[in-house]
């Protein structure tokens, strides 16, 4: 999950531009999902705004970290977990670099419409220039600061640029309410999916 | 007190306690009968404080009884869950007033098959109403308003101990604030009440049952040993039995077993007998297997009621009560958007591994207790 990275890159949160660009987007009292949710910490700055946050995990360690932050979180895998959930019952469903490491993202992301009014998706943008360099100079798979791992240890199952995904979305007729672009300082806003490493999507059915 | 040989318990002992017994005139058990009068026998840890708001009532499983921690006078052993009462554990005496109290239909000095008769000053044996799980609930209800207590800080229990736990959201869903439901389900599987229906048989053909009205002198103890160790089976896991017995030969009763695993069963059946009654075993198992919550749409219907928050854990290992019961009480809370916290740890030990240490576990069930939540209800 995106623990992996946020531990590598030792990053404050709270200061990280997507992170602040979801809060903003959720209100106080609104309900939130956050599918693979990690050590919570996107979940505790959200419930520390008032919002009724809940999470899936697969990982035990991360399960027990959440219940010591006292937030709320279900052990399994999204990919066969989200069934129960009934049509709207959440504000937002949240997937924050989690996409790219499910088995069927297509099917989730669809379960996600149906569970969600709203869904949020944050995934690192494949198609960033170092990534797209560093194959055609090295003729290796990247490893980045998004994606540190190897291709025989990574969680990571499936690559996607912002364009790959806005591509979906129209194939799927996926309403986008607002997409945004970053690196791990800034917001992107010319050339995003050139020079954005993280990309976020709004959409609703 | 704890001695040498006890290192292994001794830290954070709540060090010698007594089983108490509280009388009330009368209790209406569900199925009509009335029991007159009503016997809880409990003990306790800690401390109730001013506001009467520190309370957990702690329900125990099938074969155990109200003592849960420290010990006993000269026992060498300590109660059943020491390992996670007492002071500076999981359930903090220095912070917690634990209350934990012998089920009725039990026969550890609850009221039940063992208590006597007015009537005829005979022991009710066979002869006592069936109690179920809202019964065994109802009465602990009146124990804990004995101590002027309105609503529990939690209630904590494995096995039918969460069965009971489950009990208590739904029948009195504002008298308490948390709810820890490990190893157990909200209705039991044909495959449980299989294995139950096994050990009830095993004691219905002892050639002492005599319909329940045995004599102390002439008890069903085979019947009940074999019940027992059937019971113990499923307890454990095929991973730890491998790994503590293999094929092994026993080391005694060579006569009459030819595995370790076979003398193991064996003793723990025989031991189970002096301090158990067949009855009891019958009643219990029958609570257990009546218990019914529902599943699916029809569970999460009875819990839309519950106000309390939840964690629920279960156990890869458990293949009695297989993590796929506690998951189903899960998403029925969840879709009621209640504050449930699910986990699912990976001990090898089985069903029993609620009772037994592990850091992950104490680590869980310290910290949802003491992240106090005062927040919006989800």
């Amino acid at each position: 999950m995106n623990i992996h990275t946020n531990e590598a890159l030792g990053l404050d949160l709270k200061n990280r531009p997507d992170i602040s660009y979801i809060a903003n987007l959720i209100k106080p009292g609104e309900r939130v999902l956050d599918l693979g949710c990690g050590y919570g910490e996107l979940m505790l700055i959200l419930k520390n705004k008032g919002v009724r946050v809940q999470g899936i995990e697969k990982d035990d360690k991360c399960i027990i970290q959440c219940v010591k932050k006292s937030l709320y979180v279900h052990h399994g895998d999204i990919d066969d977990g989200l069934k129960h959930h009934l049509d709207h019952s959440f504000d937002f469903v949240i997937l924050n670099q989690t996409i790219q490491q499910t088995l069927n993202p297509g099917e989730i992301i669809k379960e996600c419409l149906r569970i969600g009014k709203q869904v949020i998706i944050v995934f690192p943008n494949f198609s960033h220039w170092q990534i797209r360099s560093s194959i055609l100079l090295s003729g290796k798979t990247p490893v980045t600061d998004l994606m540190p791992f190897h291709w025989y240890d990574t969680p990571n199952l499936h690559y996607l640029s912002g364009q790959d995904f806005e591509d979906f979305c129209d194939f799927e007729r996926i309403k986008v309410l607002h997409r945004a672009f970053f690196n791990r300082t800034r917001q992107i806003k010319l050339f995003p999916n050139l020079f954005a490493t993280l990309a976020l999507f709004v959409i609703r059915a | 007190m704890p001695t040498s040989e006890q290192n292994e318990f001794s830290h954070g002992s709540v060090g010698v306690v007594q089983t108490q017994v509280v009388r009330f005139e009368s209790f209406t058990l569900e199925g009509g009968e009335t029991i007159t009068p009503l016997e809880i026998a409990y003990e306790t840890y800690g401390t109730l404080n001013e506001k009467k708001d520190n309370a957990i009532l702690v329900c125990h499983a099938l074969s155990g009884d109200a003592h849960a921690a420290g010990f006993h006078e000269g026992d060498k052993r300590p109660g059943y869950w020491d390992y996670y009462i007492g002071p500076g554990k999981a359930f903090d005496t220095n912070r917690y007033f634990i209350i934990s109290s012998n089920v009725i239909g039990g026969c550890k000095g609850s009221s039940g098959p063992l208590t006597i008769n007015g009537k005829n000053g005979k022991p009710f044996q066979s002869t006592f109403p069936f109690v179920s799980i809202g019964d065994m609930v109802g009465a602990q209800e009146k124990l804990i308003s004995s101590f002027g207590i309105h609503k529990l800080f939690a209630v904590a229990g494995g096995s039918m101990g969460g069965m009971q736990a489950l009990q208590w959201s739904v029948a009195y869903p504002d008298r308490l604030k948390n709810c820890i439901v490990m190893a157990s389900s909200s209705e039991h599987s044909a495959q449980q009440i299989a294995f139950n229906e096994v050990g009830r048989q095993a004691i219905l053909s002892d050639p002492n049952w005599n319909q329940g009205l045995y004599t102390q002198e002439n008890r069903p103890s085979k019947g009940l040993a074999l019940a027992r160790m059937m019971g113990h089976i499923t307890y454990l896991s095929d991973e730890m039995m491998r790994e503590k017995f293999g094929r092994k030969p026993p080391k005694g009763n060579i006569q009459s077993t030819d595995f370790a695993v076979g003398s193991y069963l064996i003793y723990q059946g025989e031991s189970f007998v002096d301090r158990f009654d067949a009855n009891s075993y019958i009643y219990v198992t029958k609570a257990l297997d009546h218990f019914s919550l529902g599943t699916g749409k029809e569970l999460t219907k009875v819990l839309s009621k519950v106000r309390c928050r939840f964690l629920v854990v279960a156990y890869t290992s458990d293949w009695l009560y297989p993590p796929y019961q506690s998951e189903e009480i899960v998403k029925s809370l969840e879709v009621n958007a209640v504050p449930v916290s699910f986990v699912e740890l990976n001990n090898p030990a089985g069903h029993d591994s609620f009772l037994l240490p592990s850091e992950q576990q104490d680590s869980i069930l310290r910290d949802f207790l003491s992240s106090t939540d005062e927040g919006v209800f989800l």
